[in-house]
């Protein structure tokens, strides 16, 4: 059992939860991500790391609700079954920053991808790094952390789709503005938003880190229930990732495999409502 | 003369592919007695030497015998951990008991089925030694919670040594936990042998990946010897088209989600496909596993191997427990494409038949493809069981030095690697072999260490 600090609602549909975590968090670099079981019962789900606090052993988690699991882990309010962590490779600018001094780089974030996007950002400024960030979301109420990506960001531009806040359009409308101040790009957020990403960049010949967020099981390596194309060839996220070249990504069979347990997970979701609102009562 | 061995009472197959019970239902006191009493009781016995940790087998039968179990328990205890799990997987018809004599005319001694009796009954009656040990002050780290892992810490634990195991999962057991499933190997015994070691004094840190969290170099740092059982969990794909399609998965997967996750029950949080009909391609022991697994869930199941029945690497008793449950076997058989539809779903498979050919090197006959009978089979789930290898994932930061197969290399004979106080054992140094050569690693691991501490 991990001791759960705070677990809060920060948006209509997304969560922070602080957790006492010291070994997980230990060595944690930025780029990795954490499995969470929210009770012995419980999905693992995999969630980026978003923040951490090494003197004090605690863990920063932001998740968005998307299915019973996710449902289920904002009702944790003492207690978590399971932290395991840090899985994954970090990101390779945050594991050697000295081999970047000179490059330009700008993070592209969507939606609840700034939790893992924040990190990285503010790890590199720690390093003498200062990068760009563009963040968007469909509205207002979904850009979530704003007064922290703020305060490490080089520059910030938001865009959101109803125009409700910063630029109306998409961040590729704002990064095909600005392609030409970059050297280097790292989206991380929905598929969708990271494929076209990808395919603005690679036509400016921009290279591009994305993390894959695939279905998991163990995240240890064992499943593969993670396999992403890359390049051809298929590779487990969860060892080989989460970042890969994104230029070099089977995207449509990543939004493909999304949808394995699509049914499932549906059915799962309403019953969780049904056990939880009982429960509840 | 009537000797045939005495069979154990099983689950019927129409009744047990509805449930995930065990299927074997045991021995109760007089066919165990019974069984005992076939054995001769050799003055210079050939099953210890089938047997990998050489249990002294026919004292534990004799034990039986007169009816002393506690003193038969304690006689399989010297030599194995992991008695529960062992009379139940231990693949005893190619190790001790195709030594039994008795074998050689008509039915080898139940060995394995003795065994499990013992132990099923010594779990009962908590016959668990309860001796006090001795602490020694001498730490050591263990990296894998498997069958290897367990052994070791066991017999050190016993020794007087402060033990702590480093586990990933949620749960200890490793492949005993996640990959055997529940009719073949109950988890609840499972969890009996991990709190036994529990009370022993073993300190048992789960979610740790060993590589990420803590390197094999701190723990070197931080204990007296570390031993590293981390398996070979990695799963094979065959490279084919198609492989990527939503319905494709790894036996691992299959397994995990059934055994470690219990989807198989509706109450489960994590989801499985309640497909209509699922190949599983392979012939070993996880094939079998996840046919037999995947048969309980009411899915029409077939079995593609590209070898014939003769070649099956499973278990005898498995296959047969596989056929009786209605498993259908397509073998001489292999994919080639997986087809999908436009929303990559599995729709089918091309698939060819296979010629065997001369033995080769490995004793294993060669197949090829008969490139005329290329024909396609409709499915809607595609389970990939072709064994498996280590991922270096424990090994982070620590310069082991692999052999050329990607598996960690020991002196000679040993279980010391190339880093200083380092052990190794099990899947990891060998690939994918069984639990009771991970426990002969582990058990030979802990006696090094024991005398290189000393």
């Amino acid at each position: 059992m991990y001791k759960v600090l705070y677990n809060k609602r920060i948006s209509s549909n997304s969560f922070e939860m602080a957790v006492v975590a010291p070994l997980v968090i230990k060595r944690a670099i930025p780029g990795q991500f954490v499995i969470v079981m929210a009770r012995e019962d419980s999905e693992r789900i995999p969630l980026t790391i978003y923040d951490y606090d090494k003197e004090q052993g605690i863990l920063y988690l932001i998740y968005q609700v998307v299915g019973a699991s996710t449902e289920e882990l904002t009702y944790a309010k003492d207690e978590i079954f399971a932290v395991a962590g840090p899985l994954g490779n970090p990101n390779e600018i945050c594991l050697h920053p000295e081999e970047y001094k000179d490059k330009r780089i700008v993070y592209v974030a969507g939606g609840v991808g700034i939790a893992p996007v924040y990190p990285q950002v503010k790890y590199l400024k720690e390093h003498g790094i200062n990068v760009d960030v563009i963040y968007g979301s469909r509205s207002e109420d979904l850009l979530l952390i704003r007064d922290k990506i703020e305060q490490v960001a080089n520059k910030i531009t938001y865009a959101t789709d109803d125009g409700s806040y910063g630029i109306k359009g998409f961040v590729t409308n704002v990064l095909e503005e600005h392609i030409h101040d970059y050297d280097l790009c790292v989206t991380i957020g929905p598929v969708i938003m990271m494929k076209n990403v990808c395919e603005l960049t690679k036509k400016y010949n921009v290279r591009t880190i994305v993390s894959m967020n695939p279905l998991m099981v163990d995240g240890s390596g064992m499943c593969g229930a993670c396999r992403c194309e890359v390049d051809g060839k298929p590779k487990f996220a969860c060892i080989h990732g989460p970042e890969f070249d994104g230029h070099k990504i089977n995207f449509d069979l990543a939004l493909k495999r999304m949808n394995v347990y699509k049914e499932e997970e549906k059915v799962k979701w309403q019953e969780m409502k049904e056990r939880l609102s009982k429960e509840v009562i | 003369m009537n000797d045939e061995k005495v069979r154990g009472r099983v689950q019927a197959p129409e009744e047990r592919i509805t449930n995930f019970k065990e299927v074997e239902l045991g021995y109760n006191d007089e066919e165990a007695l019974k069984e005992a009493n076939r054995c001769l009781q050799c003055p210079n016995p050939r099953c210890v030497k089938g047997c990998p940790v050489n249990i002294a087998i026919p004292e534990f039968i004799k034990g039986i015998k007169e009816g002393d179990l506690k003193r038969a328990y304690e006689v399989i205890t010297r030599s194995s951990s992991l008695p529960a799990v062992c009379g139940r997987v231990c693949p005893q018809e190619k190790q001790c008991e195709a030594m039994c004599v008795k074998g050689i005319k008509g039915d080898a001694i139940s060995i394995g089925s003795l065994e499990r009796y013992v132990a099923d009954q010594a779990i009962l009656n908590n016959y668990a030694s309860t001796t006090n040990v001795h602490k020694n002050g001498k730490r050591v780290a263990v990296v894998g919670s498997g069958p290897a892992g367990l052994t070791c810490a066991g017999d050190l634990a016993k020794n007087g040594y402060d033990v702590t195991i480093y586990e990933v999962l949620h749960k200890a057991g490793g492949v005993l936990t996640y990959g055997i499933p529940e009719f073949r190997l109950p988890k609840s015994i499972v969890q009996k042998e991990v709190d036994s070691l529990k009370k022993l004094g073993v300190e048992i840190k789960t979610d740790v990946p060993v590589g990420n969290a803590i390197t094999i170099p701190e723990l070197q740092d931080e204990y007296d010897a570390v031993f590293v059982g981390s398996g070979a969990g990695l799963p094979k794909f065959m490279g084919i088209p198609g492989e990527d399609a939503n319905g494709v998965f790894s036996a691992n997967e299959i397994l995990t989600r059934i055994n470690l996750m219990g989807a198989y029950q509706d109450s489960s949080k994590t989801p499985i496909k309640r497909v209509k009909k699922a190949y599983i391609i392979g012939g070993g022991n996880v094939a079998m596993d996840a046919v037999r697994s995947l048969k309980r869930l009411g899915i029409e199941t077939h079995l593609m191997y590209r070898r014939s029945e003769e070649e099956l690497p499973a278990r005898k008793m498995e296959v047969g427990h596989a056929k009786e449950e209605g498993i259908i076997f397509d073998l001489l058989t292999n994919p080639v494409r997986i087809l999908t539809n436009e929303n990559n779903d599995v729709v089918g498979m091309e698939v060819v038949n296979m010629i065997l050919g001369e033995p080769g090197e490995d004793g294993r006959r060669s197949v090829t493809q008969d490139d005329n009978s290329l024909h396609t089979v409709d499915c809607d789930m595609v389970v990939m069981a072709l064994g498996t290898s280590p991922n270096h994932e424990a090994l982070k930061e620590s310069n082991m030095v692999l052999t050329e197969r990607g598996l960690i290399k020991t002196e000679e004979e040993k279980t010391k690697t190339s880093l200083d106080n380092v052990y190794a054992g099990g899947d990891a140094v060998t690939g994918a072999a069984t639990v009771i050569l991970a426990m002969e690693a582990g058990k030979k691991a802990a006696k090094e260490i024991m005398e290189s501490l000393s």
